[in-house]
């Protein structure tokens, strides 16, 4: 068995009265596809800002790479990179501008090739030139993949990288990713609210519901598990039964 | 401190002011528009019914520095709100950047947006009201970077206040500096005010830094203890901006306010 990549022991985040983060422990391994899910407020986003940095755990340990996060913040960002459906890069920077400006940021080598290379594989070379701005929403999630790969990560985190994507490049999304994680075996983390895009895409599946891990396995064993046929099922039992799964779990 | 992802975010700075317009015309508008009406309004008491002698040079010169430490708080603070504007700030504080080259590169953009900006404001005083600035020679250096550095400090400051309470705080950054305004004795000598009101005026180092400027017009030449008292002054405050700063960067990752800021 892989070395473990991420490893969360008793995650708990609060926010004043509200418990974001409950109790959370997982560990993801070198080259896994692992799809973070549950309805609003389960707390995924919340674990996502923890393992980057952007927000403080309450109590437990976050190792990335066999590091704790907080004294080795820089080097471990270094080896991850992110891409969300909610984060942009400035719009009226030309492609080529923001992809050079994160290349450097990530000390990439050989960047102009990099960048070539990335634009090349997400088939937006010839959106080198336009300004970000202009961009469709693919073609935007296109760009931030590319800037997610620059430092050619070993950790991506992707928070919901098809949303408000068609479903034909939300497809070609999902098999670019498939592509990327087999050729360079990066580690992903995936959350999203399109069972369809997980199913295809994730090796493991970590299923949160009020801040607690109520299922995890591989996307068949948790369909098994909720005896449901799709995750889309499952998802949807466990939004509209959350309480007893909660206690259940306990 | 990596140079290289501190010029990293130079760079993007660099291409976000030469790609903009209104970018370009601001760093340029309001100083100019300024100096205009101060201007003006200055020659009118030198040459009007008042006839104030010498006092052009006083009020221009007060003008300019007063912009020096106003663009240097606002590139500060500005530069981080660009990044919540287009939403890139997450992208930033997930990059292996440390906060101390963040603000190391808006310090930078400042220098330059500052120099610009002064550049053109000490030519236009020349052209229209037979005013250089550089005829203070070399007591304009120890002047203007004890501006810059306060300016500095302050811009930490309102970054720091909207960072913990959001875009709501914006105003901040326009605002704060004119809170320092009155008491920092910019447009008139410090003994022309209250005298309760001095002990908090000696306590800003723009203080200091208006009075060597009018001693240097008045051809009394710099005064050593201004421009110490204006140093020292600002070791404290940029210190403590940036103990301000690191405490209000810990309680905005603490209450996951970073992340609402990058994606609202």
């Amino acid at each position: 068995m892989t070395e473990p990549i991420v490893q969360v022991e008793h995650l708990r985040k609060e926010f004043k009265a509200t418990v974001a983060v409950a109790d959370v422990s997982f560990e993801i391994r070198r080259g896994e596809i692992v799809g973070l899910l549950g309805a609003n407020g389960a707390g995924k986003t919340t674990t996502i800002q923890v393992l980057l940095g952007l927000t403080t755990p309450t109590s437990g340990r976050v190792r990335i790479f066999g590091q704790d996060f907080e004294p080795h913040r820089v080097a471990i960002l270094q080896r991850c990179n992110f891409s969300s459906a909610y984060t942009g890069l400035p719009a009226n920077l030309k492609v080529w501008e923001n992809l050079l400006i994160f290349a450097k940021l990530y000390q990439v080598k050989n960047h102009r090739q990099k960048t070539a290379e990335l634009l090349d594989l997400l088939e937006i070379t010839h959106l080198r030139r336009q300004i970000t701005g202009t961009l469709s929403s693919g073609e935007a999630t296109r760009v931030n993949l590319c800037k997610a790969l620059l430092n050619d990560p070993e950790l991506l985190l992707l928070d919901e990288p098809t949303a408000s994507l068609d479903p034909n490049i939300a497809d070609k999304v999902r098999k670019l990713l498939r592509r990327v994680q087999r050729e360079r075996g990066i580690s992903m983390i995936y959350t999203s609210h399109n069972m369809l895009d997980v199913e295809e895409i994730c090796d493991q599946v970590i299923f949160l519901n009020k801040g607690r891990i109520i299922a995890e396995g591989t996307p068949q064993q948790v369909v098994t598990q909720f005896q449901q046929k799709t995750l889309e099922e499952v998802f949807i039992q466990v939004a509209r039964s959350g309480d007893v799964l909660e206690e259940d779990a306990q | 401190m990596n140079w290289q992802r501190i010029s990293a975010l130079i760079l993007r700075y660099t291409f976000l002011y030469t790609r903009s317009m209104p970018r370009i015309l601001e760093m340029f508008f309001w100083p100019v528009m300024e100096l205009l009406v101060w201007g003006m309004l200055t020659q009118y008491l030198q040459t009007g019914p008042f006839k104030v002698p010498g006092f052009i040079k006083f009020l221009l010169g007060a003008m300019i520095f007063w912009d020096i430490l106003y663009r240097a708080q606002q590139a500060t603070t500005i530069s981080f709100l660009e990044d919540i504007w287009a939403r890139n700030l997450l992208n930033i504080f997930v990059a292996p950047v440390r906060v101390s080259e963040f603000i190391v590169a808006t310090y930078c953009v400042g220098f330059v947006k500052i120099l610009i900006t002064a550049a053109g404001l000490c030519a236009l005083a020349a052209v229209f009201y037979h005013f250089n600035v550089l005829s203070m020679g070399f007591a304009l250096i120890p002047l203007f970077i004890n501006l810059l550095v306060m300016g500095w400090a302050v811009g930490m400051v309102t970054t720091g206040m909207i960072m913990r309470w959001g875009q709501a705080s914006e105003a901040l950054a326009w605002g704060i500096p004119f809170l320092i305004q009155p008491f920092c004795a910019a447009f008139y000598p410090l003994a022309s005010m209250p005298a309760w009101i001095r002990p908090i005026s000696l306590a800003i180092p723009a203080t200091h830094v208006f009075e060597g400027m009018r001693a240097v017009l008045a051809g009394q030449g710099l005064s050593l203890q201004c421009v110490l008292c204006a140093a020292g002054l600002n070791v404290v405050y940029l210190t403590a901006a940036a103990l301000f700063f690191r405490f209000m960067y810990g309680q905005a990752r603490a209450q996951g306010l970073l992340a609402k800021l990058g994606t609202q």
